[in-house]
């Protein structure tokens, strides 16, 4: 095994001295000469359709510029994302309440909310369809096509109804999860400044500065190269960063255009809550079927998203939920049929997970269900029909040997103290406590359904001084790619981790380099990263053998590279001396390289084939007290194992687990956002509540690092798995606590109660 | 709408230093440092008093400065996360141990968590780690799982 100095080390993060001691910038702290303000005037109701907006009122307002409208867009009115249905403002009908109809510039943001408070927009209102279930049905009211469907798949193999029949053992539920808000501290923002040439330079806060450049070159009828999009610090992204930012930043483009001037947007808490992307609302029903060894034969499963208004990246999503369906597990048989179906609501994308965790917590649940019924304990029912490698999945995908997922519930097994735990739920006067397990698996990546994006570039380039500058096209939002990228830059290269400086992304700088998504950066860009630095290290070695030669060392002896130092038979160089030879040499020391993620073989119309290149895998247990007299669950501690491949940075690796988890556990437990006739009804942190320091439970993590031959140092990705299994576990544990089965998340009270009451 | 808004004449202290300024008396604390003193690390996170991102030290009580008036600082002390140092000028016992815990991501809630602790840790700097769960509750961070930020504040006791 290589040895490594930089790579799999708790480096100190790159970002953490500017972001400790508040000079870290991020949109809202960019000013500009002469910069102006916009505010974001939105529809009231659920469908309207638009007789006129006007700003006479408006125009009072000190320090008023203008008003935005679809007439001020010299492109094509439709945001290109995935299904291109979404135009940038709104001409006829507005299909949820609070999105963008107009927009309001004037010389300071108060004026300008001001302002776009007193825009009048005349209306009738548009019948609409807020259920996502009754959209599908035939008699609906038409909001979107000719059925509501925004998309639809299906995965089929085997003889499901046969193995129904013959089963010994079958379950059957229903099951519901709400929506979940990113809740990322930051809200959205962009800065739109004009350039002298025509061109639109936009300091953004987003995870994918290219959606960015599509939208903003769109909106303005501007060639890529008159674009720029820089991304500013990101405060927390977990998907919510990932589609709308381009609207956002393609709103202060426009504004920008009109006014020739530098123009800020940056969204209130309420406005972001009520008009960005979501987790959607998940329905399903879901069967299982075993033989009398308790081997799972069969799943059925009908899914259901509810993606709002417009289709944005219901349809990628949807996808993913779609492929881990029925959990993972060996089984035969399998039907499963989803959809994302429109309703005039705030329009769903991505969030850490990507469409697994709602299914997840139904199947999970249920998996539990059948162990019952079989009769053996849920953890072994699990090891008993667990994936291995060389298994296949229900796409009839063939695993490799990264496969950790056996381990990662041994592992959590063992360390919960589960065969214990599980027989004797603990109780204490009203409040028992009991224990829950989930296993869970994740394709890294786009996978086949995005597959024409899964690509990334990277630029390396070592100056005369030995510093290192990279530039690469996946973003930093908090989870560390800063960091983690410049240590696989430093060990490639050998050079000092100090020495090397990853930029937030320039999209000028860096080939399109896809979504910074589907917990892809490290794998991809990583891997463009070693691209671009193997021929600069190749230089670097050769150059730095010649100068101990020089200097007179023993050659019989082979040259060691390690930690920045280059040492051979007695005598050392270091990075700063070879790179400054290299220089001398005239050798190149900058360079491009891209990585492109392998074929895949997925065929959508039956959904077999090779869905994602790599697997990452995660066990989670969950402790969780129920007090009887009043069903409050508070999760104690949850224990989690995880096979991501290779971990870069154990620090960094822990930090995202951790978050993950507690983001799965605030959403299984807190966090409902409740809709009225249409109408979000808490868009905000009193009435939506996240978890704070007083419910964080106690952590166990540990990582199984099965290498993944393909991964930059044998890395998979990371990011989301932490999150998708936690609400299943968490489910389970209250059920062994006092006996309740909900099937809806969150896990409020009232619902644990009800089913403790129905005994 | 073209009435003149009220102005007041604010003297205040901010991060050591004596600030006058006539400002309108409806700004709001948070404004007043983000806009008028262009001190752009107290970050608005709700504006509603809700995440604690806005936090800052006045007269050594943590605030939310989203919920303060600007004029209700008149002849007191304000220290914001530029006005956090350690001892010697240079870094702060809590911004060596956020950063070296691990208790830094996207870093949005970093000025307020560490005004809010700074707060406590003056107040009480036997503060136990239930004293600091209890304490921090009003500060959100989505990105941490808050327990680096539990063993940085614990470890920052002793560094001080
Ligand atoms: S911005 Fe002041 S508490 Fe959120
Ligand atoms: S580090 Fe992102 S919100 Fe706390």
């Amino acid at each position: 095994m290589e040895k490594l100095s930089f790579v799999g080390k708790s480096l100190p993060r790159k970002d953490a001295l500017i972001k400790a001691t508040g000079r870290a910038q991020y949109a809202a702290d960019r000013d500009f000469a002469g910069m102006l303000h916009a505010a974001a005037v939105r529809s009231p109701r659920p469908r309207i359709k638009i007789l006129s907006i006007s700003d006479k009122a408006a125009r009072r307002v000190p320090g008023y510029v203008t008003l935005v409208t679809y007439k001020d867009i010299k492109g094509v009115n439709k945001w290109p994302v995935v299904m291109q249905d979404y135009p940038f403002l709104p001409q006829g009908e507005a299909r949820f309440a609070g999105e963008t109809v107009a927009l309001v510039v004037a010389d300071s943001a108060r004026a300008a909310k001001k302002a776009a408070a007193l825009v009048e927009i005349k209306y009738k209102e548009l019948p609409s369809v807020a259920d996502p279930l009754k959209a599908l049905e035939k008699g609906s009211v038409k909001i979107y096509g000719k059925d509501n469907i925004v998309s639809s798949f299906v995965i089929k193999k085997g003889a499901v109804d046969k193995a129904f029949e013959k089963a010994a053992f079958t379950v059957e539920g229903e099951f519901s999860t709400n929506y979940q808000v990113h809740a990322y501290l930051e809200t959205q923002g962009a800065v739109a400044v004009p350039e002298a040439d025509g061109g639109m330079t936009v300091h953004s806060s987003t995870q994918c500065p290219f959606y960015v450049l599509d939208a903003v070159a769109a909106a303005l009828a501007l060639p890529y190269h008159k674009v720029k999009i820089l991304q500013t610090v990101t405060g927390g992204g977990f998907g919510g960063k990932e589609d709308v930012p381009a609207l956002v930043a393609s709103h202060a483009a426009l504004c920008a255009a009109k006014t020739g001037r530098p123009v800020k947007l940056i969204y209130g808490r309420k406005e972001d809550f009520q008009s960005m992307s979501k987790r959607h609302p998940g329905w399903a029903r879901v069967a299982y079927a075993a033989d009398k060894n308790g081997r799972i034969t069969a799943c059925r499963v009908k899914y259901v998203l509810d993606g709002g208004a417009y289709s944005t990246l219901s349809p990628i999503v949807l996808w993913r939920g779609t492929v881990h369906a029925a959990g993972p597990y060996k089984i035969a048989n399998v039907d499963i049929q989803t959809y994302a179906a429109a309703t005039n609501k705030v329009p769903c994308g991505a969030f850490r997970g990507f469409g697994q965790p709602q299914i997840c917590f139904a199947q999970e649940s249920l998996i539990d269900e059948l162990a019952e019924k079989v009769g053996v304990d849920p953890v072994q029912f699990r090891l008993n029909n667990l994936l291995a490698p060389g298994d296949k999945t229900i796409t009839g995908q063939k695993l490799n040997s990264s496969c950790g997922l056996k381990e990662v519930v041994q592992a959590v097994k063992r360390r919960s103290g589960w065969d214990k735990k599980v027989l004797s739920p603990k109780r204490q006067g009203d409040v028992v406590t009991g224990i829950g397990f989930s296993a869970t698996y994740y394709g890294v990546g786009l996978g086949a359904k995005g597959r024409y994006l899964d690509r990334a570039g990277a630029f390396v380039n070592v100056y005369k001084d030995s510093s290192v500058t990279v530039n690469v096209g996946n973003t930093e939002m908090g989870q560390g790619a800063l960091t983690v990228l410049a240590q696989i830059t430093a060990e490639t290269l050998n050079a000092p981790y100090d020495s090397v400086r990853v930029e937030e992304v320039d999209s000028s700088k860096v080939p399109d380099s896809g979504p910074t998504v589907a917990s892809r950066t490290t794998l991809m860009s990583g891997n463009a990263i070693i691209e671009a630095a193997t021929p600069i290290r190749e230089r670097v070695f050769k150059t730095a053998y010649d100068m101990l030669i020089a200097e007179g060392a023993d050659a019989s002896k082979p040259m060691l590279a390690a930690g920045g130092l280059f040492s051979m038979g007695g005598k050392v160089v270091d990075f700063k001396k070879v790179a400054a030879g290299c220089w001398d040499r005239r050798q190149k020391m900058s360079e491009q390289g891209w990585y492109a993620a392998p074929r895949t073989t997925f065929k959508m119309e039956d959904g077999q084939g090779d869905a994602y290149v790599i697997y990452s895998y995660s066990a989670d247990a969950a402790e969780v007290e129920v007090d009887l007299r009043t069903g409050v669950a508070k999760v104690k501690k949850i224990w989690a194992a995880y096979d991501v491949g290779k971990i870069v940075n154990p620090r960094l690796a822990m930090g995202q687990a951790q978050g993950g988890i507690l983001q799965g556990m605030s959403w299984a437990m807190f966090e409902n956002l409740v809709y009225k006739n249409g109408i979000m009804v808490n868009p905000n942190f009193t009435d939506y509540v996240i978890a704070t320091t007083a419910d964080k439970p106690e952590y166990d993590i540990i990582f199984i690092e099965k290498p993944y031959a393909e991964g930059p140092y044998k890395a998979k990705g990371m990011g989301e798995v932490p999150l998708i299994g936690v609400a299943p576990a968490v489910a389970n544990a209250i059920k062994n606590a006092c006996g309740a089965r909900v099937r809806s998340v969150p896990l409020l009270p009232e619902k644990i109660w009800n089913e403790i009451k129905k005994g | 709408m073209t009435s003149k808004t009220a102005t007041f004449g604010l003297s205040c202290l901010v991060n050591g230093h004596k600030v006058e300024r006539e400002i309108p008396s409806s700004r709001s604390l948070l404004d007043f440092i983000r806009e008028d003193l262009g001190l752009k690390g107290t970050k608005e996170g709700c504006g509603e008093g809700e995440c604690g991102a806005c936090m800052v030290l006045v007269d050594g009580l943590a605030v939310n400065s989203c919920l303060m008036m600007a004029v209700q600082l008149h002849g007191k002390e304000l220290v914001t996360i530029e006005g956090i140092k350690g001892k010697d000028g240079g870094l702060h016992p809590l911004q060596k141990t956020f950063m070296a815990e691990g208790a830094v991501q996207c870093g949005f809630c970093t000025p307020g968590l560490i005004i809010a602790s700074e707060a406590l840790l003056r107040r009480n700097p036997k503060a136990t780690l239930e004293d600091i769960k209890l304490e921090l509750a009003g500060n959100l961070c989505r990105c941490t799982g808050y327990e680096k930020v539990l063993s940085a504040v614990e470890k920052a006791k002793t560094a001080k």
